[in-house]
């Protein structure tokens, strides 16, 4: 029977896994969100934050997804986000240069001046702010990137956290590097 | 302006100018106006048994015709409904329109009475759904429906009308054809194919040796047999095609390598696994299609001509990936080799003569028998009696996969089955709708006895507007394909799979009004079928009673090489399975 020869297998494409910004600008129709949440669970991808909001166009919303994934998952999530009829156009900033901003509210304990004095050196460091105080808490403000906002966390951690809300990332391409990008961004 | 309409006139205004002939549905509460315009519409309005139903015979209408189906449903219960028939729709990219009732505007989110989340449902199985909240937008909601329904990939695109706005009064004005594509801004399908691309192609297939076309639904759904007839002729190219590409490329042809993948033929799994160059045309690598990924056709370059973006390179990275509508695209590309051609008959005339020699070898076959009915044999005498010009509606299982194998398809939609989702009880009533958007062609039904009795309930609508398909029920008393399954991976251990109480399906057919014929011998297939043939006022059903444990061979185990596929049927004392190679 085995008059066949055994070829060769078909070589693995190597799988670098790493973290992706997408950006996303979507008709601001009933329902769009859930279409792209949709999307990611139906097919499995993991979404690791999604921010949505308006633009200066009215019908317009633009939705900024971090995601992680080798290079077939990531190629496969933005042809599958260009497929949905809603979307205007999707493009992948993780290597153009790019603005990345995320915003955090961290309720901290304050057990005594000391506690009091370092946080607000902290603050004064990472150019935070109070934003309300109350007995025996702060509650700061900050922005900037990811790294910054998890490295400010890792400092304030060891005083106690009683509540913390975070934004997500939102993120821009630098318009230097927009120009050359502005055609052929849905295919 | 007109003067001021119903919302439910708008509904029936867009259907006529959509230039549909026909809608199946079944009412219910809150889609009664819409039925209430109906009633006055100039087109057929078909009442199934079953919104399943409906929506399967709105797809094989829209299989058979290449138009755009339309289904109608009430809310909630009529709209789930729906979600089998139109998950099936959406895995094999059939056009279709549903429009469905939904409870009125105030009560919606207050679990009133039939309401369903059906945007929410509905949403990962539509190519598009729509909820209207103004009647303002109703027209143009609807134009838009079928605009992205029947272009670019096909699929099917549901619009859920609040009861209150079908019933609200209000004037408007038709949208036009330009007003529906600008009113889309995200949606721009590509048709054209990137001419550079092209380019590579043509060269590619003027240096491959061992090219093989692998031909999917896509070429059907975009016309263009005529295009692939050409390309394999003029290049010399022999042809597989999926189950979904069967007619794309006539069977009957020297060319033609039949099916590939896990039923496919030993020649065409043969051809695939050594060639040097794939042209992967309006096909989507399923893995029912590749098997074990990394040794899909192992040394070949890969073309990859699809309509959809997302298609390309999903499972298996492409050399050329070219996107456009696959009659454009082959056009392009035969023009492009007609231009720069080569001694084509001289260059394949190895490779032709390898693929005659295994099709010499494992043509397709089965062990007959003149004691008991092989399903082959039926299949293969309704081949014969309808000369293969037939149309072949097939439910799932494995007469689907016999219906796939035994008969020779000439024509595109001329085979028509649930190849991507696999649903039971598809076969017969998308033969229905066949036959009511084809009645100039005989229209077989192809079902499993298990298949069959999922949808059973419709033969009063065939009865109702006598719709005169021939079903035939390759009747092996066992969810057959699970049983191979079991036989072959679960040591013969037979969970749940025997259907041994069934109805007396002679009886059944006549107590719907239809014709009930049975074969319990070879002898007497013909005889059925000739009589059955005769029949052109009603549907006939015929209870072939067949061979129990007959396998579906060949066969490549899921997730496994085509060099493993099994080949022959297992005898007593012989290993359990029969490998090529290792």
């Amino acid at each position: 029977m085995s008059d066949i020869k055994v070829l060769k297998v078909r070589p693995e494409p190597e799988k670098v896994i790493r973290k992706h910004i997408i950006t996303v600008k979507v008709q601001h129709n009933f329902g769009v969100l859930a279409r792209i949440t949709g999307l990611f669970a139906g097919r499995g991808y993991n979404i690791e934050s999604l921010t949505v909001g308006r633009t200066h166009e009215p019908d317009i919303a633009r939705i900024t997804i971090v995601v992680e994934g080798d290079e077939r998952v990531i190629e496969q999530i933005i042809k599958q986000l260009r497929r949905l009829i809603e979307t205007l156009k999707v493009k992948d900033i993780t290597d153009l240069p790019h603005i990345e901003r995320e915003l955090a509210l961290i309720k901290i304990y304050t057990a005594d001046d000391r506690t009091r004095d370092e946080i607000m050196r902290l603050v004064s460091i990472f150019r935070a702010k109070v934003v309300d105080v109350s007995t025996d808490s702060y509650t700061v403000e900050i922005t900037g990137d990811n790294e910054k906002i998890e490295a400010f966390i890792n400092l304030i951690k060891p005083f106690g956290v009683k509540e913390m809300a975070r934004t997500g990332t939102l993120a821009m391409v630098r318009e230097s590097a927009n120009i050359k990008m502005e055609k052929g961004d849905k295919e | 302006m007109t003067k001021e309409k119903r919302g439910a006139d708008i509904v029936v205004d867009v259907l006529i100018k959509e230039g549909v002939d026909t809608v199946f549905g079944l009412p219910g509460g809150a889609i009664m106006e819409v039925y209430d315009a109906l009633f006055d519409a100039p087109f057929r309005n078909v009442l199934t048994r079953h919104e399943q139903a409906a929506c399967h015979m709105a797809d094989g209408y829209a299989r058979a015709t290449g138009k755009v189906g339309v289904v109608i449903a009430t809310s909630g219960p009529g709209a789930t409904n729906l979600v089998t028939g139109l998950a099936t729709a959406y895995m094999d990219s059939i056009p279709l329109v549903a429009i469905t009732g939904q409870v009125p505007r105030h009560y919606i989110g207050t679990d009133a009475f039939q309401e369903a989340d059906v945007i929410g449902i509905t949403r990962p199985i539509t190519k598009h759904n729509f909820l209207v909240t103004d009647i303002k937008d109703l027209p143009l909601i609807l134009r838009q429906a079928f605009y992205i329904a029947r272009t670019g990939r096909p699929g099917p695109v549901l619009v859920d009308i609040p009861k209150d706005i079908t019933q609200q009064k209000t004037t408007y004005k038709m949208p036009t054809d330009e007003e529906v594509r600008e009113s889309l801004p995200g949606y721009n399908p590509h048709t054209e194919g990137n001419p550079v691309q092209i380019k590579k192609a043509a060269e590619l297939i003027r240096k491959a040796t061992r090219p093989v076309l692998y031909v999917g639904g896509g070429a059907i759904l975009s016309d263009a047999a005529e295009e692939i007839y050409k390309l394999a002729h003029l290049a010399q190219i022999p042809v597989t095609t999926t189950n979904m590409g069967k007619g794309a490329f006539p069977e009957t042809d020297p060319l033609s390598l039949h099916m590939l993948g896990m039923h496919g033929t030993y020649y065409a799994n043969m051809a695939v696994y050594h060639s040097d160059l794939l042209i992967a045309v309006g096909a989507r690598f399923d893995d029912r299609v590749t098997g074990k990924i990394n040794e899909f056709a192992p040394e070949a370059k890969i073309i990859h001509i699809d309509i959809d973006p997302a298609s390309i390179s999903k499972t298996i990275t492409v050399d050329v990936p070219i996107v456009g509508d696959v009659k454009n695209v082959l056009r392009k590309l035969i023009k492009e080799l007609e231009e720069k051609p080569v001694e084509w008959i001289a260059a394949r005339e190895q490779w032709l003569k390898q693929i005659n020699e295994w099709k010499e070898k494992h043509p397709l076959n089965y062990r007959k028998s003149d004691k008991i009915i092989k399903p082959q044999a039926v299949i293969e005498e309704i081949y014969n009696i309808t000369n293969g010009e037939a149309i072949i509606s097939a439910g799932v299982g494995q007469h689907q996969m016999w219906a796939a194998m035994f008969y020779k398809y000439k024509y595109p939609r001329q085979f028509l089955n649930s190849g991507g989702l696999g649903t039971m009880g598809f076969g017969f009533p998308a033969a229905v709708g066949a036959k009511i958007g084809r009645p100039d062609k005989t229209v077989f039904a192809i079902e499993g006895d298990g298949s069959f009795i999922m949808n059973v309930q419709d033969l009063a609508t065939a009865v109702q507007y006598r719709v005169p398909v021939k079903i035939a029920i390759i009747n092996n008393g066992f969810l057959g394909m699970v049983r191979q399954w079991q036989q072959f991976f679960y040591d013969s251990r037979y969970a749940s799979v025997c259907l041994s109480v069934q109805p007396d399906f002679v009886k059944l057919a006549e107590s719907f009004g239809a014709v009930g014929l049975r074969a319990t011998k070879p002898s007497e297939v013909r005889e059925v079928l000739l009589k059955a043939m005769e029949i052109n006022d009603r549907p006939v059903l015929m209870d072939f009673v067949v061979d129990r444990e007959e396998n579906v061979l060949p066969m490549v185990p899921a997730g496994k090489s085509y060099r493993e596929m099994i080949l022959t049927p297992k005898q007593k004392g012989e290993a359990e399975t029969m490998y090529l190679v290792g």
